[in-house]
């Protein structure tokens, strides 16, 4: 754990460079390890989908790095900001609330229950972090809005409520929100789990078009075609740790380990 | 039913005439025809009308029985002393109720929050002011001057820049507001807390992970949903609280259970009295509850597609649909008055 502050913050990322650097990260609940030393890598524009069966702790990867859960050990940095913690010597001193809140406006999480707010209107849910996180101006927090619902194919329904639209319009309004505040990546904790299998596919075309736009994405996901036609690494987890990471093809077509290729072998 | 014949089991094909017996198949070739005879239900029937004679006797009984002495409540219902009154008491309410539920909301977010001290002050506020009657507190916050005869700011425990006399600023209607509120915000705490812990728990981390500020979180996203639980149940405090007032007659505030007390004390008509005092706390309790009608329909936006239509909206459609009903019906009227092209055209 040495050299974490490499302080090259606002520094524009160029494709290649480490945006995600996840390092022996430990998570209990209680009694139960989730986490059991995971490190990964993730680089900036490049896409990351994560596989493994349920209770292997991907989503609460995803959840450390953006601080949703506190680690018990490790750290994990984005663009080289420490989340959660600031170093000073050899200690971490944990953040404020307020401080914490503030790098959240630099991650962008897209929840598997949409998590909008129901009683705001589309344009709303979409200005609320700019104008009150980032104290954008109202009206141009209002032109990116409409700009992104159009960017997702929802023009038209920018004062609709949440529950008004289907549960991929609902997903593809939460993509659009996290979008609203110009993340520098954007993590999905299973996006299309909670909805109809007809409309799993409108969901994965905006994220797919976002890789596109060279986004950097941190995707947790049980799709396997997606993760072979979007990804550019793939990474398997199970027990709380990373079993193997590579290329799509090499993890997808010639997995090494044998948890891996059980985990494939029933999902395929 | 049994009073259909049931000896025609084979009617002949065509001729088949709805429930023609109780085992017949229905006619297959027509069955537009056949007729839906509704259940009757004799027992909600006889029910009804046992219901609607006692209601009759009893308002029978109101408008006949001379001890209401309907002339002496009219004389009085609308008379300047109690239209006071009835101002004094939409002030304690009002006060109470709003002072109530600040308190009693700051309340319910320290016992929601993280540090043990906050959440067992809470904790201990509500457990004693549920504890102590409202009338016992009443009457302690009466004689507040005796249990503290100064007021003043300075040094917790240590010396006192400025104080004043404790009855010179806290007057009767000072006490008596006090007194409420702190009763009224125990309960308010709870009822916040409730409408707070049904909020889906998605919410505060979808707030938290946008980045969006603590306050703002509390105020923007949490709040407004709590809401549609703690508007009913919030408002059965306030109009429990209206009449709730009329026990600080005690204290000699002239709200109006005190005044009508005061009249028929004086003049001896109890019951037109009583009858006044009644009508006033029904009239307020009903323009509560029209207006915790429509607090609770603003706080449902997002709920529900389509939000129903308030009872006014009803109406105003309703007598639409009459008129255009009647405008129907006078329509092959206008050719006949108005001979001419038009007319032809149609």
């Amino acid at each position: 754990m040495s050299d974490v502050t490499v302080a090259v913050k606002d520094a524009t990322p160029t494709v290649g460079d480490v945006m995600v650097d996840v390092h022996g990260v430990h998570k209990s609940f209680g009694p139960l390890e989730v986490l059991r030393g995971v490190d990964l890598q993730v680089r900036a524009g490049e896409v990351t989908v994560i596989l493994g069966p349920s209770g292997s702790g991907k989503s609460t990867l995803l959840r450390t790095i953006n601080h949703l859960e506190k680690v018990n050990r490790g750290w994990i940095s984005i663009d080289g900001e420490l989340i959660g913690y600031r170093r000073s010597g050899s200690k971490l001193h944990e953040l404020k609330e307020k401080d914490v809140l503030k790098q959240r406006t630099h991650i962008g999480f897209v929840f598997q229950n949409f998590n909008l707010f129901p009683h705001l209107t589309v344009l709303e849910n979409l200005i609320e972090a700019p104008v009150s996180a980032l104290r954008r101006p109202r009206r141009a927090a209002e032109e990116t809005a409409r700009r992104l619902l159009d960017r997702v194919g929802l023009a038209d329904k920018a004062d609709a409520y949440p529950r008004q639209l289907s549960g991929g319009q609902q997903q593809r309004v939460a993509i659009a929100r996290a979008l609203a505040l110009e993340p520098k990546v954007l993590l999905f904790d299973e996006p299309t789990s909670a909805l109809d299998p007809e409309l799993v596919g409108e969901v994965l075309d905006v994220i797919k078009d976002l890789a596109r736009t060279g986004t950097t994405m941190i995707v947790v996901t049980h799709e396997i075609g997606f993760a072979r036609e979007v990804a550019d690494t793939v990474v398997f987890m199970d027990g709380g740790v990373v079993v193997e990471q590579g290329p799509p093809a090499a993890v997808l077509d010639n997995p090494q380990h044998e948890r891996t290729r059980a985990f494939l072998s029933k999902v395929l | 039913m049994s009073t259909l014949p049931s000896t025609t089991d084979t009617a002949p094909p065509g001729a088949a005439t709805p429930g023609t017996g109780p085992g017949a198949p229905p006619a297959p070739d027509d069955p537009a025809s056949l007729k839906v005879v509704p259940a009757r239900h004799y027992a909600r029937w006889a029910a009804a009308v046992a219901v609607i004679v006692l209601a009759a006797q009893f308002v029978h009984g109101l408008a006949t029985n001379p001890v209401w002495e309907w002339g002496v409540f009219s004389d009085y219902v609308l008379s300047e002393t109690i239209v006071q009154a009835v101002w004094v008491t939409l002030q304690l309410t009002a006060y109470a109720t709003v002072l109530g539920f600040l308190l009693g909301t700051v309340l319910a977010f320290m016992r929601l929050s993280r540090s043990p001290v906050l959440q067992t002050v809470a904790w201990t506020y509500i457990w004693i002011f549920r504890s102590i009657p409202m009338i016992v507190q009443l009457v302690f916050w009466f004689n507040l001057s005796a249990l503290y005869e100064e007021l003043g700011f300075g040094i917790p425990f240590g010396p006192v820049f400025w104080s004043v006399d404790s009855n010179s600023i806290i007057g009767t209607m000072g006490a008596a507001i006090i007194g409420l509120m702190l009763h009224q915000a125990a309960y308010a705490a709870e009822i916040v807390r409730g409408g707070v812990i049904a909020v889906d728990h998605g919410q505060l981390e979808a707030a938290a992970a946008l980045g969006i500020p603590r306050l703002r979180q509390i105020r923007r996203i949490v709040l407004p949903q709590a809401m549609r639980a703690i508007l009913p149940t919030a408002g059965n405090e306030i109009i429990g609280l209206l009449k709730g007032t009329s026990v600080v007659y005690v204290m000699s505030i002239g709200e109006l259970f005190y005044q009508v007390q005061v009249i028929y004390g004086r003049n001896g008509r109890v019951i037109p009295l009583l009858l006044v005092a009644t009508a006033w706390y029904v009239v307020l309790t009903s323009l509560l509850s029209v207006a915790q009608y429509y607090v609770e329909r603003r706080y449902a936006r997002g709920a529900n597609r389509t939000p129903p239509p308030t009872p006014l909206q009803r109406a105003r459609r309703f007598v639409r649909t009459l008129r255009a009903a009647a405008a129907q019906r006078n329509r092959p009227v206008i050719p006949l008055k108005t001979p001419g092209p038009l007319g032809d055209s149609r």
